[in-house]
Order: structure tokens, then sequence, then C-alpha cells
């Protein structure tokens, strides 16, 4: 019962900012309505008994992603209120395809009769997650580990001046 | 209805997935379509850890879910580097203005 409850309203958080990004029409607003969508989906977790992956999604998510979107946001944009209206065409596609990609999933979602239900919800602990990850999931971590150091080299390299600003200072 | 299962989950994650994409087909900033991905990317996480906790038993999908939330940081960080690239060649943050493949 309260279970229901908290699904409801989470869903209804979750699902109202995801639509409040789809009719921003300013980027700040779409920033803070993922900033919603972000948190909603940490509490989904938590009411999934995934409450490590919950408190990893605050942080990584809605603490360090979300902060390098809003310095994005303040380091491109130029006047205040960049305007982001699409052109009618492209919102009357994009309207007709998501719409029936939506109906299309949400047919089949209901329709299916998923196998084998567990009722109980099992929590695993950090301890066992940590465990798993080192030792059934070493080759992906590992690999995410060295992908990480490639982006942290990249994306210096990448947003370093480029060289026709800093050559004359050098000289 | 007021029993909470799989399917609540598969369709809240649809919706987010199909807000995600039409974020990222239509929306005239490069960091809207970013934020379009990062839609779409918790909507599998959503799948992923709804299948974990009501058809598995596993942990599998948690840490699937995790790599995604690693993933999605990394993907961020690149992806804004090279927006202030784009930007500060073009001036703007218009995806349709860098059409030009000449270098």
């Amino acid at each position: 019962m309260y279970e229901a409850i908290a699904f409801y309203l989470l869903a209804a958080v979750v699902a109202g900012s995801a639509f409040g990004c789809v009719i921003a029409t300013n980027i700040v607003r779409m920033a803070l309505c993922l900033l919603g969508t972000l948190g909603g989906v940490a509490l989904l977790y938590f009411l999934m008994a995934a409450n490590f992956l919950g408190v990893v999604q605050l942080i990584v998510y809605a603490g360090g992603t979300l902060i390098v979107i809003v310095f994005g946001v303040m380091l491109t944009s130029r006047a205040a209120g960049v305007r982001l209206r699409p052109k009618r065409s492209e919102a009357l596609a994009g309207t007709l395809i998501c719409i029936g990609l939506l109906a299309g999933l949400v047919t089949l979602l209901v329709r299916t009769a998923w196998p084998a239900a567990q009722s109980e919800a099992q929590a695993y602990d950090v301890a066992w997650l940590g465990n798993e990850l080192l030792s059934t999931y070493l080759v992906p971590f590992e690999m995410v580990s060295v992908l990480l150091l490639a982006v942290m080299i990249g994306a210096a390299f990448l947003a370093q001046p480029s060289g026709k600003d800093k050559e004359p200072e050098e000289r | 209805m007021l029993a909470i299962g799989l399917t609540h989950y598969l369709v809240l994650a649809a919706f987010l997935f199909c807000c995600g994409l039409y974020v990222m087909a239509t929306k005239r900033n490069a960091v809207g379509i970013l934020i379009g991905a990062e839609l779409v990317l918790n909507a599998a996480g959503i799948n992923l850890v709804a299948f974990s906790r009501y058809e598995t038993g596993l942990a599998d999908g948690q840490i699937a879910a995790l790599f995604i939330i690693v993933l999605a940081a990394a993907e961020a960080a690149i992806a804004i580097a090279i927006f202030v690239n784009y930007y500060r060649l073009l001036g703007t943050i218009d995806p349709d203005a860098g059409d030009r493949l000449r270098g």
C-alpha cells in the first residue's frame, strides 16, 4: 500500500520533470528539470531496495554530472536567454515518432506476461556488491577504470586553449 | 493497480526514454541534446534495476546500472569539452551550425 503510494508519487515527479525537459525552451530550466528526474530516479532505486545504487545516483549523477552540465551551459551561453525552440516540422515529426513509439512500447509491456515474479525485495549490502565487482565483474570494472583515465586526459586535452591563442605568450 | 510490479517500472522507463528521444531529436542546443541522452540512460538504469528486483533476484542489474552511471559521467565530461571547443570555433551552440566537413 505504502509502496504503491510512494511509487505513484515518485513516478509523477520523474515523468513530470522529464516532460518539463521536453517543453522547456530555456536551457537552464531544462537542467533544473533534469535534477528533478535524477533525484526521482534515485528515490525509485531506494524503493527497489537498491540502496547503494540510489546513493551513487545522487552523488555522482545529481551531484557531479549535473554540475558539469550546468558548467557547460554557463560556458556556452553568450546571451542570458538562448532560445531552443525547434522548427514546427521537426517538432511535429518528433512528437509523432515518440508518441507512436511510446504507444507501441506500452502496449507490448502491458500485454507481456512476465514469468516468476520475486515478491520479496532482496537488498544487497555494499560489501556484497564490492565483492561481486572485484570477482565476477572484474574485467568490466578494470575497463571502466581505464576508460575514466582516458576520459580525464581527453577532456583536459580537448578543453585546453587552442594553440593559436597561446603562442604569442610563449615567445 | 495497488500491487506495484515490473510493468509499472517498465512503463515509466518507456515514457522517460521517449521524452529523452524527443529532446535529443528536436532541441537546438547541444547541451540540451546531452540532457536528452541522460534521460535515455536513466530509463535504461530503471529497466535494469527493475528486472533485477522483480525477475532474477540477482545483483547483475544493479551492477550494470552502476556502470551506466559511470559511463554517463564520462560521456558528459567529454561532451562538454567538445561543446566548449565547438562554441569557441563557431560562436554558437546550435548543432546545425557545424555542418561543414572541411577543416
